[in-house]
């Protein structure tokens, strides 16, 4: 990961605060890009990210942590965001949940040791209808069982490898 | 007002506000944490839900949060509905679920929003069985301590830092139950502000730092209504006290003035009255060594040293009215000064005189907040009188509010009405020397030296009105700054001019005056304030007196026996030769003071006053209001106040009758029979025999404990409790207290119910509004004076060409006097360093200020003119306050590695 955010980003990002009200409104979508980029937003990515849109970083640390979709730590290739919701929570989700622990190999918030994975939890994925529902990068699961587990994790797998 | 029904009891309420003041206002005991009285209302915690009714036929209603729903005529709630009883409960008890449930250790104990509002609600056994979420706490630096797992997630402490007072290092991080309230990291908020946080936020969170070390129990100390002593706003603040150390500062609610919040030098300045510095007892100086003395033989000794010659008498503008005026009517009219060098003393006589008499009004801080239009002038009023900034910041939400009445928001309403001005400025115009903490939030901010400054308010007075004095030459940058400025102040309904004594520019007093009352010419209900120096610059000033050079003079000329000085450093005013040859002129130096200040240690005889936690007495603030302090802790002898000392000296020399006070009110009233001016300052708190109910207020609550138990490792024997003949209120916790007591005497607020100080609320005649106790201070100025135009415009102001322009540059933190023996205050300042103006890189320089050469560290700053430096007063030359030409010299261009 570079030290500073490359020049065509930081271009961006001045463009999109050229065009909002105040240029803070931008914070979200730099935020974005940038992940989309490095896969996260570290300290230094953030500060720069704060002084091109000329917010505090405790104001902007305070969106980036709000937002579950915004990591401020490094992340696997692949992030699973299995919900915890209600619906899911009947549906049996915590079955999901041991089995993908189980067969990662980690906790809930960690990523696998080869950074293929990341398992973290979210909230609803208004997937109810579906629950247990669970999200891989940018693809939605659900139904999703146990015994389903093993086949979306190695399809994954050679997906990224 | 609008008729409202709660619990089917018909009750008054004021237009447009929510239900949530109406019921406090009305007695009723409501739950509530996220509405702040000064924050408005956010509808974030769903603690102030009550039931209300469409009409007289609805029995089912519906729950609403009281605090976000409007009083409207005829509206019809139950507090009482079992119902809204039981959200609240539930309410209370999630908010525990993740409390850490350490009452005990906490400091907030006993007088936490949280614990009276869990009782109140009657939530009292957990039912919630799982793990605690737990959050690290950050280091917030020497002032506030931070505890975040006893959050409850309120908002209170953002609102307050960021929203109201504009910070922008305290934010709230994550979501849900994992919010968090801090810094981005640790460090030291950076908010001059930041004190406010241990009284806004409802729970143990924040809470005071240095408290901390000292710390008792609310219940266990003894409080009293004082005066902050750091600047000229004049802040009302209670001291508490417990075993003779005064263990901390809170905010004491004016109206007017400081309503809820306080600087942190006020908060935590205070510190000096404990401190190793302080002077306790009486002795003579030989060679830089103090021998105490008896009382009576440094008595002896004065009276031996009045026969050798005129006395003179150097007053100050720390020490009260009472003690001033004793000392001048003992040396007399003639021989008293106001212990400031030229031409400090020059300025604050002309500020004091403008003050006294202009024809636009003297504002309030309150009053100030309603600006529409806000010139500063030549001041930097972050440093000199920081919660004077902190009004002036207010003047951005009134046009937020403004925005509001358009939409017909209330301006309770706080988050629309905040997103409606988001892109607003605040309607202020800075123009200073350097850079201010104002500028970000100003609509604009202009760099001039002292002299343009003033030449500028010279040519803005004379567009507004032509009869004003011109100002010739003017460049057309200058008539261009000019014409703006007052057309921005011509179209405001109500403009405030601000400025000060910060350059020691008369210049620039008549300037701001003059655009004041050109103002006034043209119908507009115009505000003046002039900050000064000291806490008690008015007062003094108003007295008069001869400035430190005349008093130099005629000692140079042999012609004063004994100089007294009370309460004063004459370090900070003379540089080192000047100060030496003064005390060598004179035969005897005598010092009262309640510190050993570099003066107090060349005196030949020094004697230890009170400080203000240990007596009563008068302070005037910079807008004339004559307020009084009692004291809260009962000094031992020898220490006692000045104007006492000042009498047993009078007497000791054989000038019976000039000087018979016994008590601070025969202090009072002969001050105010000698000074015309000050004739109304006896109304400014009842008298020492004042009883409420047939009995005085107490000082100490009904609670207290240990009374008899707390010097036991001394003697076991009952001791009375201390008295003094110059306070109303009882040292004690006999006595009577009521929510209705003089606002001047009230000691501490508490209610049964209420322990926090949340419980202001029951003090107040309605929310926001007056104390029930009446006024707090009275003015010793008229509404608005005649004075016309005065002074001339002084030519621009030209840089040398091998000198340096040394602009005082004053800090919230680091140049006050007495805040600096605090210690809190000393770990917040921060190192001296010079700011030279210019595009050349430096790391140290050395100045040359009269005689004497100082080798500082220095950075540059290209904003400033080459040929312009700043620097700190009294933290590099001890004298250095004044602007002044000195010449410096680089000594090495980076920072050693
Ligand atoms: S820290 Fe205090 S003021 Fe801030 S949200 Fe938590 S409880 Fe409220
Ligand atoms: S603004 Fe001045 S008077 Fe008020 S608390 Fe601060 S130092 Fe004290
Ligand atoms: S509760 Fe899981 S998707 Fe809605
Ligand atoms: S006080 Fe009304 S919701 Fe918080």
């Amino acid at each position: 990961m570079p030290d500073v955010i490359d020049a065509d980003l930081v271009e961006t990002i001045l463009d999109m605060a050229h065009h909002d009200v105040l240029p803070r409104g931008a914070c979200i979508e730099a935020m974005k890009i940038v992940q989309d980029r490095y896969g996260w937003i570290c300290d230094r990515h953030l500060k720069q990210i704060a002084d091109l849109l000329g917010m505090s970083l405790a104001d902007i640390d305070g969106v980036a942590t709000y937002y579950n979709l915004i990591f401020r730590q490094p992340v696997g290739e692949n992030v699973i965001m299995l919900c915890d919701s209600v619906s899911c929570w009947v549906m049996g989700t915590d079955g999901v949940r041991e089995k993908l622990c189980r067969k990662l190999g980690v906790k809930m918030g960690q990523t696998t040791e080869d950074g293929k994975f990341t398992l973290l939890p979210i909230v609803c994925l208004g997937h109810c209808d579906h629950a247990p529902a669970m999200l891989i990068n940018k693809e939605i699961y659900g139904p999703v069982r146990p015994e389903d587990i093993d086949g979306i994790i190695e399809a994954h797998r050679e997906k990224t490898s | 007002m609008a008729t409202i029904y709660i619990d089917g009891r018909a009750v008054e309420a004021r237009n447009g506000e929510n239900l949530l003041q109406a019921c406090l206002e009305a007695g009723t005991d409501l739950p509530y944490f996220c509405w702040h009285p000064e924050l408005g209302s956010v509808g974030a915690c769903r603690q102030c839900a009550v039931k209300q009714f469409q009409n007289a036929d609805d029995k089912r209603g519906r729950i609403v949060m009281a605090c976000m729903t409007p009083a409207t005529e005829g509206a019809i709630i139950s507090v009482d509905d079992p119902e809204a009883k039981e959200f609240r409960g539930e309410v209370v008890e999630w908010l525990m679920t993740n409390h850490p449930h350490d009452c005990p250790v906490c400091e907030e104990g006993g007088e936490c929003h949280l614990q009276d509002m869990t009782v109140m609600t009657g939530h009292r056994e957990r039912r919630f069985k799982f793990d605690k979420r737990t959050h690290k706490n950050q280091d917030l630096g020497p002032l506030v301590k931070h505890e975040m797992n006893r959050c409850i997630a309120c908002y209170r402490c953002v609102r307050f830092y960021r929203d109201y007072a504009g910070g922008e290092d305290l934010g709230v991080f994550a979501q849900h139950n994992n919010v968090y309230f801090g810094r981005y990291e640790s460090g030291t908020l950076e908010s001059t502000f930041s004190g406010n946080l241990v009284e806004v936020c409802p729970t143990g969170v924040f809470t005071d730092k240095p408290f901390s070390k000292v710390y008792s129990r609310k219940w266990d100390m003894r409080g009293a209504p004082s005066v902050c002593q750091h600047c000229s706003v004049g802040c009302n603040t209670i001291l508490n006290e417990r075993a003779g150390k005064v263990r901390r500062t809170l905010n004491r609610y004016n109206e007017d003035v400081n309503r809820y919040f306080l600087c942190d030098r006020g908060r935590y300045g205070n510190g000096f009255v404990n401190a190793p510095s302080r002077l306790r007892s009486a002795g003579y100086v030989m060679d830089g060594q103090m021998t105490p003395v008896p009382v009576a033989q440094a008595l002896e000794q004065f009276a031996a040293f009045a026969k050798d010659g005129p006395i003179v008498g150097i007053g100050s503008g720390r020490a009260s009215i009472e003690s001033n005026y004793a000392l001048r009517r003992f040396v007399g009219a003639d021989n008293f000064s106001t212990g400031w060098a030229e031409p400090l003393h020059g300025a604050v006589t002309r500020a004091v005189d403008i003050l006294r008499t202009t024809s636009a009004r003297v504002m309030p801080l309150h009053e100030m907040e309603s600006a529409d239009c806000v010139l500063v002038l030549g001041e930097d009023v972050a440093a000199t009188a920081p919660r004077l900034s902190l009004a002036l910041f207010q003047t951005r939400r009134t046009a937020c509010n403004k925005l509001a009445d358009k939409n017909r928001l209330p301006h309770w309403l706080d988050a629309p009405v905040r997103t409606l001005g988001s892109d607003l400025k605040a309607p202020i115009h800075v123009v200073t020397p350097a850079p201010t903490d104002m500028d970000v939030s100003a609509t604009q901010a202009l760099r001039a030296l002292p002299d343009d400054i003033a030449r500028l308010g010279f040519a803005i007075a004379n567009r507004i009105d032509g009869a004003a004095p011109a100002v010739s030459d003017l460049t057309e940058e200058e008539t261009a700054r000019a014409t703006a400025l007052a057309d921005a102040l011509l179209v405001a309904e109500k403009p405030v001019i601000v400025s000060g004594t910060q350059y020691a520019s008369t210049a620039l007093l008549d300037a701001a005056a003059n655009i004041a009352a050109a103002l006034v010419t043209q119908g507009k209900a115009a505000g003046l304030t002039l900050v000064l120096p000291e806490a008690n610059s008015f007062g003094v000033a108003t007295m008069g007196g001869l400035s430190l050079d005349a008093v130099c003079e005629r000692a140079q000329a042999g012609q004063v026996g004994t100089l007294v000085v009370m309460e004063a450093d004459l370090t900070r005013q003379l540089d080192a030769s000047a100060f030496d040859t003064l005390v060598r002129s004179v035969r005897h130096l005598v010092v009262i003071d309640h510190s050993v200040t570099p003066t107090a240690e060349r005196g030949e005889l020094v004697v230890p006053a009170t400080a203000f936690s240990e007596c009563g007495g008068t302070m005037i603030s910079m807008e004339g209001r004559a307020q009084r302090f009692l004291q809260v802790v009962y000094p031992e002898a020898p220490l006692q106040v000045s104007w006492r000392w000042v009498r047993d000296f009078a007497h000791a020399s054989g000038h019976e009758g000039v000087l018979d006070w016994e008590t601070l009110d025969q202090a009072v009233a002969a001050t105010a029979a000698g000074v015309p001016a000050f004739a109304r300052i006896v109304e400014a708190a009842p008298k020492a025999d004042y009883e409420l109910e047939g009995e005085h207020i107490r000082s100490q609550t009904h609670r207290v404990s240990g009374r008899t138990a707390i010097r036991a490792n001394i003697s076991v024997r009952d001791i009375p409790p201390p008295t003094s003949p110059d306070t109303p209120l009882k040292s004690d916790m006999e006595g009577t207290y009521t929510t209705d007591m003089p606002a001047t005497l009230i000691p501490f607020y508490q209610v049964p119910g209420w322990n926090s100080v949340q419980s202001l609320n029951k003090f107040q005649q309605e929310i926001g509004g007056e104390l029930r106790g009446g006024d707090v201070g009275v003015r010793v100025i008229g509404e608005r004076g005649t004075a016309g135009y005065a002074g001339v415009a002084p030519a621009r102001m030209a840089l040398r060409e091998n000198e340096v322009l040394l602009l005082p540059e004053y800090r919230a933190f680091g140049t006050g006097e007495t805040s600096m023996w605090s210690d809190p205050i000393k770990a917040r300042a921060t190192e001296a360093v010079i700011r030279v103006g210019g595009d050349a890189p430096v790391a140290r320089v050395s100045i040359q200020i009269g005689a004497e050469v100082f080798d500082v560290p220095a950075v540059n700053d290209p904003a400033l003119p080459l040929g312009v430096a700043l620097c700190p007063p009294h933290m590099v030359a001890r004298s250095y306050e004044a602007p002044c030409w000195v010449t410096l010299r680089t000594i090495s261009a980076e920072a050693a590695a």
